[in-house]
């Protein structure tokens, strides 16, 4: 049943840390369907921006709308509804890719059944029986991006998601995160070309004000980077 | 609820098992223990409240060395946040943590306290062991709320090392205090005495209290 | 919230009340019977003691109005509660030993529930401090603090039960039975002054320490309008509230 209410509507997001602003006055709408590329130098607040999205942070200031609840006071309506994959990769080490799955499937009440096909989503696989730690960088991000995706998310939270990872990673998950997989989300980014193609909306922080918002197809890259100067 | 539950036990049981990091020091931990108040108490066999106060306090400095690791793998390796993103109740975790914690100081006795009775203790502790289950379970029980609430707090500080204990030991006072007091009449030179009731009413009262108290204060411990 | 009103005025009512009971115990209170003049240190060990329990309990009761309602001036309560109970408890301790060794013959005796629990709370509150120390993130750090006043409070008559019934035969003379006030109505009256007074001291230095804290928050904050961000010294790591 698709739902009327978009699926990110923030207006006048304020988060602290200590007393210094880490955003401030963040208005923006997303619809559902569409993805957000946010672009900023580090210390903009784009990874503190995904996780107040995933009710991880609480607003300080503003109302924030995820999904249709309002945060931070509906939080229990959004759990279970966002995938985020984020720079730690959110997997026991010593657990294999499978047995962390399985976890999280049972956290989230979802069958088993969804455990092999996310598996095979991603190109896990041969490696899923081996420990986390003894993964490579590529393919802990596959195991990270199947966890995230395995509750069925509606709303998905990448933080630089394909960054330093090799071709053939970036070709597997291309499809289960990128564009072409039809999902509603928001994605951190540092490059302005790749992540302008990738997106419908684009946001650019800077010191945690909106210095950037427009639709995607509307600016170059050089615009962008700009951010970064 | 249950379900939850049931998951995050399973899971830190099976890491325990992978990198048995807890349990296999806490036991050598307790024994290295005893092997040092043989050479403290300048003793070969204790028996009485001298007894139950060495047990006591070995059980107590064993238990530390767990509850200061219990939160690690949830700090270190995203499990806090991975646990927040699905749609389960908080004390879920307060729960899951203190029955591993449970589990684990349950494995670490079934060694300590044969190695207890065979390296110091004097009086026979076959017929006392039925009575000494009781205070146990109840003693662990309160260890294991507390130890996971001061474990939680501690967790995020920048000296998990030092706040824990710290904070640890005026906490499970009355614990080792009661636990003591109703073991000593166990290890009685002249036989095993009846139990005192009236401490394994304050042991209960203990962990009735805290668990209360922790399942109010938990959810504030994980929120950002 | 202007804490700093009536402050004065408070102070002065303070000092009276203080050199009124030190007037009291010196010129009008019986000489104890047994104890002769040591037993005065009582006047000042009882109701400092008490104050630094009651403190304590109000650093909770703060703890759990800052957790329901998320105000940070809870938590800045809490916190000025405790730690002004703190300074109390260590005037209880010393005074508590004195009095140990003065009637008992020494400084310290284990076989005495009110000492040994008041000793064990202190150790427990002593952490109060190095915790909120080791936390930096503000919030985070008030939380915690808040999750400590509040399982410390109840940990509070939960270990003085425990430790009373350890103790068969109570040599601590005790203020108060079951029976009524089991002292001298001079003596009680002197007692009754003290109190007050040092309730009053509390209070006084609790209102004292909050408006001197909401000043130097609003000076920061001036501070900041005025001359933005590039000017204001970063704030320190500190165990105390830095703003609000």
């Amino acid at each position: 049943m698709p739902s009327p209410a978009p699926a990110v509507a923030l207006r006048g997001l304020g988060r602290r840390y200590g007393e210094r602003p880490v955003l401030h006055d963040v208005t923006l709408r997303l619809e559902r369907g569409s993805t957000m590329v946010v672009f900023g130098p580090n210390g903009a607040g784009k990874t503190t921006l995904l996780r107040v999205l995933a009710g991880l942070l609480r607003p300080h200031e503003g109302d924030v709308e995820v999904l249709g609840a309002q945060l931070p006071d509906e939080g229990w309506r959004v759990r279970g509804r966002v995938g985020l994959l984020t720079h730690d990769p959110l997997l026991y080490r010593e657990l294999s890719p499978r047995e962390n799955l399985r976890f999280h499937a049972r956290l989230h009440g979802r069958e088993a059944a969804r455990i092999e096909a996310t598996l095979d989503a991603v190109g896990l696989a041969a490696r899923a029986d081996d420990p986390v730690a003894e993964l490579s960088r590529g393919l802990v991000q596959r195991a990270a991006v199947a966890r995230a995706i395995l509750h069925e998310p509606e709303l998905l939270l990448l933080d630089e998601p394909l960054a330093n990872l090799d071709p053939a990673a970036t070709a597997r998950l291309q499809p289960v995160i990128g564009r072409e997989s039809g999902r509603t989300r928001v994605v951190t980014s540092h490059d302005p070309a790749g992540g302008l193609a990738d997106a419908d909306v684009a946001l650019g922080l800077r010191g945690g004000r909106v210095a950037l918002l427009a639709r995607a197809e509307e600016l170059s890259a050089a615009r962008v980077a700009e951010l970064y100067a | 609820m249950r379900r939850a539950i049931a998951a995050l036990l399973r899971k830190d049981l099976l890491v325990e098992l992978r990198t048995k990091e807890a349990v296999p020091a806490m036991a050598l931990f307790a024994i290295s223990t005893f092997v040092v108040f043989h050479f403290g108490l300048d003793r070969d066999t204790v028996e009485g409240d001298v007894a139950a106060g060495v047990l006591w306090v070995t059980m107590l400095f064993a238990a530390v060395l767990g509850i200061n690791r219990l939160f690690v793998a949830e700090a270190e390796q995203g499990g806090f946040d991975g646990f927040l993103l699905a749609p389960v109740e908080r004390t879920a975790l307060l729960v899951a943590k203190a029955l591993a914690l449970l589990v684990f100081l349950a494995i670490v006795q079934l060694v300590a306290v044969p190695a207890f009775a065979i390296l110091l203790l004097g009086p026979d502790v076959f017929q006392a062991l039925p009575a000494l289950l009781v205070v146990l379970v109840l003693a662990d029980v309160g260890i294991a709320v507390i130890g996971t609430l001061v474990s939680a707090l501690g967790i995020r500080t920048r000296a998990r090392d030092l706040i824990v204990p710290i904070l640890l030991l005026p906490l499970l006072i009355p614990v080792v205090l009661a636990a003591a007091q109703a073991t000593a009449p166990l290890f009685a030179q002249a036989g095993a005495g009846p139990l005192p009731g009236r401490w394994l009413a304050i042991l209960a009262i203990y962990d009735v209290v805290f668990g209360l108290i922790a399942y109010a204060v938990f959810d504030f411990l994980l929120e950002d | 919230m202007t804490y700093g009103k009536g402050l004065p005025a408070l102070a002065a009512l303070t000092t009276l009340t203080l050199t009124a009971a030190l007037a009291l115990v010196f010129f009008f209170a019986p000489l104890d019977a047994d104890q002769g003049f040591v037993q005065k240190i009582f006047y000042l060990h009882v109701p400092m003691g008490i104050v630094a329990l009651a403190g304590f309990v109000a650093g909770g009761v703060f703890a759990v109005a800052h957790l329901r309602t998320r105000d940070a001036r809870h938590d800045l309560r809490s916190y000025v509660a405790i730690h002004l109970s703190l300074i109390l408890a260590v005037g209880v301790l010393i005074t508590g030993s004195i009095w140990a060794r003065a009637s008992w013959g020494a400084w310290w005796v284990w076989d005495e529930p009110m000492l040994v629990v008041f000793l064990i709370i202190f150790l427990l509150y002593a952490c109060y401090q190095p915790l909120r120390f080791s936390i930096e993130d503000r919030d985070r750090q008030a939380r915690a603090a808040s999750v400590f006043a509040i399982t410390a409070g109840a940990f509070t008559p939960l270990c003085f039960g425990a430790v009373r019934f350890a103790q068969e035969a109570y040599i601590h003379p005790r203020t108060f039975d079951s029976t009524g006030v089991g002292m001298p109505p001079g003596m009680f009256v002197t007692f009754l002054v003290a109190f007050v007074g040092m309730t009053l001291l509390f209070v006084t230095l609790w209102k004292y320490e909050m408006a001197a804290k909401h000043t130097t928050f609003r000076l920061r904050a001036l501070r900041r309008a005025l001359g933005g961000e590039e000017d204001l010294a970063p704030v320190r790591r500190s165990a105390a509230p830095q703003s609000l």
